[in-house]
């Protein structure tokens, strides 16, 4: 007799469990030292007030009702409830703000296999500090703490969400336009890309440069490569990259042109997290200054989350290379 | 080509002309066609494998970059994979296809509501049907599709198909085709970007030639 329980959920015994704790343990505590306080908030929450944060309660899937018929929906990321925590709990207290979390958060497994559906997610977020400085902060903290979990070879790759966006803009391409190449651009289906952006009728020159620059990814020459209708929307980056330089960590970030995230809420820079050892990311993060807003209180903010059982994998590996 | 790129070569229908590409590119692709039983190539950086399976090896990156069907990567649509290229050959086109004479795929939506449609496709032809406001019963099954509306299993088929010939000799038409589909180029996300340098290499070399 089997007693099953939901594809992409799993036990956890204590063998996993003292290693998934090490790595958190270690992880919070740079994380601390440099000032992030760990916050806890309920796993169900209002899906009103979810949606409130993002249309889609950032991909909440899980709803269900409480005895007065409200609906109650569990977390998928802990980004949204940190900006309700910072314009309720928070709402006297002067930014900047810093948190870090470890908390479940829960997604429908829509991909099938392998998939998870529930995950643990150790993550950290930077409230009132705008633009390059901010995300220099978030992404040199994250390598930070990923050395002290024990990886060696990890590297964030960098891009920022609004720029296809304005690139298109520059280009005058009507903005009902957009979404086929931005959906291409997201699932990074460059065949499909190439097709959209030769159905607009642009020259050849604007047409290559549509194609062209999600191809752009690598170290600080990228944003020098980027031609010239780019080349302000890479502004951000090219001052992201100083603030890198001087925390020593420049070498590790993969500027990206074509990096896009799911998430609606960003709004600049996004990132995602890699290691050679694991074929998929390990995490990810962005700029989103308006989501604070949405719930009453306008702050810059920044974020990063990663998949802990994600970066146990890749510390398993880096253990085995000895 | 830098040997720490691993690669994913369909065998099948797409295996001689993948290998003809490497050629181009400079890869020593004589081990792997003189031996039809070995799987894995490390000297080469090649791995191969069934079409279907390519998707799956690049996703969880066991391979670096890959080359498939654009049937198969529409069938695993749900696949964390980038697409890089229209490699041109393979061209293939995935068709409806029905016993000649006749409309028994108009007939059976006509007369029953619904019509049965046999394929390896079974997300691609759903699609397809749903698309066009139609009701379909997907019966998927995995060898000859072209047996299925022989023996009344389904009114009609989705399917691939390069010269049109096997549907011919089974007494098939295309009634409807659905898309054209050729050999792709896919990478797997992480290493898109930490094997970026070898990856571009591939894609340039692979457009000038």
């Amino acid at each position: 007799m089997t007693h099953p329980i939901p594809p992409g959920t799993r036990d956890v015994l204590p063998e996993e469990m003292r290693e998934l704790r090490a790595i958190c343990d270690r992880m919070r505590d740079r994380f601390e030292e440099s000032g992030y306080g760990e916050i806890h908030t309920p796993a169900l929450e209002y899906e009103e007030v979810l949606r409130r944060g993002e249309e889609h309660a950032a991909g909440a899937r899980y709803r269900t009702f409480d005895e007065q018929g409200d609906v109650l929906a569990l977390r998928s990321d802990m980004t949204i409830p940190i900006a309700r925590v910072v314009a309720t709990r928070y709402r006297g207290v002067e930014p900047p703000l810093r948190f870090c979390y470890f908390a479940r958060a829960w997604r429908a497994a829509e991909r099938g296999v392998g998939e998870p559906r529930e995950f643990l997610q150790g993550g950290l977020e930077l409230i009132g500090v705008p633009g390059a400085e901010g995300d220099a902060e978030v992404v040199a903290l994250t390598i930070a703490a990923l050395d002290e979990a024990g990886l060696r070879r990890h590297r964030i790759g960098v891009g920022d969400g609004s720029l296809y966006g304005s690139l298109l803009a520059s280009l005058e391409v009507p903005a009902d336009r957009h979404l086929p190449l931005l959906e291409c651009l997201s699932r990074r289906d460059l065949v499909g890309l190439e097709m959209s952006a030769s159905a607009l009728g642009l020259g050849e020159r604007e047409q290559e440069l549509l194609v062209r620059l999600p191809e752009l990814r690598g170290g600080r020459e990228v944003l020098e490569r980027a031609a010239a209708p780019a080349r302000d929307a890479v502004e951000g980056l090219r001052a992201l990259h100083e603030l890198l330089e001087e925390r020593g960590v420049a070498d590790r970030v993969i500027f990206d042109l074509g990096l896009v995230r799911e998430l609606g809420y960003y709004t600049g820079a996004v990132f995602e997290v890699y290691d050679p050892a694991v074929g998929f990311a390990l995490g990810g993060g962005g700029r989103y200054d308006e989501l604070i807003g949405r719930f009453g209180r306008d702050l810059p903010a920044c974020g990063l989350a990663l998949d802990v059982q994600r970066v146990h994998l890749a510390q398993a590996a880096e253990e085995a290379l000895g | 080509m830098s040997r720490d790129l691993t690669i994913a070569v369909p065998r099948g229908a797409l295996f001689h002309g993948t290998l003809d590409l490497l050629d181009r590119l400079g890869v020593d692709t004589s081990e792997v066609r003189s031996n039809e039983r070995k799987l894995l190539f490390a000297e080469a950086g090649i791995v191969t494998m069934r079409p279907s399976d390519v998707p799956t090896y690049v996703e969880h990156g066991s391979a670096d970059i890959g080359v498939t069907g654009k049937d198969v990567l529409l069938e695993q649509s749900q696949r964390r994979v980038y697409e890089l290229l229209d490699l041109g050959y393979g061209h293939c086109r995935m068709v409806v296809a029905a016993r000649e004479g006749g409309d028994p795929i108009g007939d059976a939506l006509r007369r029953l509501g619904r019509v049965r449609i046999a394929t390896k496709y079974p997300r691609v032809a759903a699609a397809h049907f749903a698309e066009t406001g139609r009701q379909a019963e997907i019966v998927e099954v995995k060898g000859s599709v072209e047996l299925a509306p022989l023996t009344g299993l389904v009114d009609g088929i989705v399917d691939l198909t390069a010269t049109g010939r096997t549907l011919e000799e089974n007494h098939l038409r295309v009634v409807e085709e659905i898309g054209v589909c050729t050999a792709r180029l896919i990478a797997n996300p992480v290493a898109h970007k930490l094997k970026g340098e070898q990856i571009d290499r591939i894609v340039e070399g692979i457009r000038i030639s």
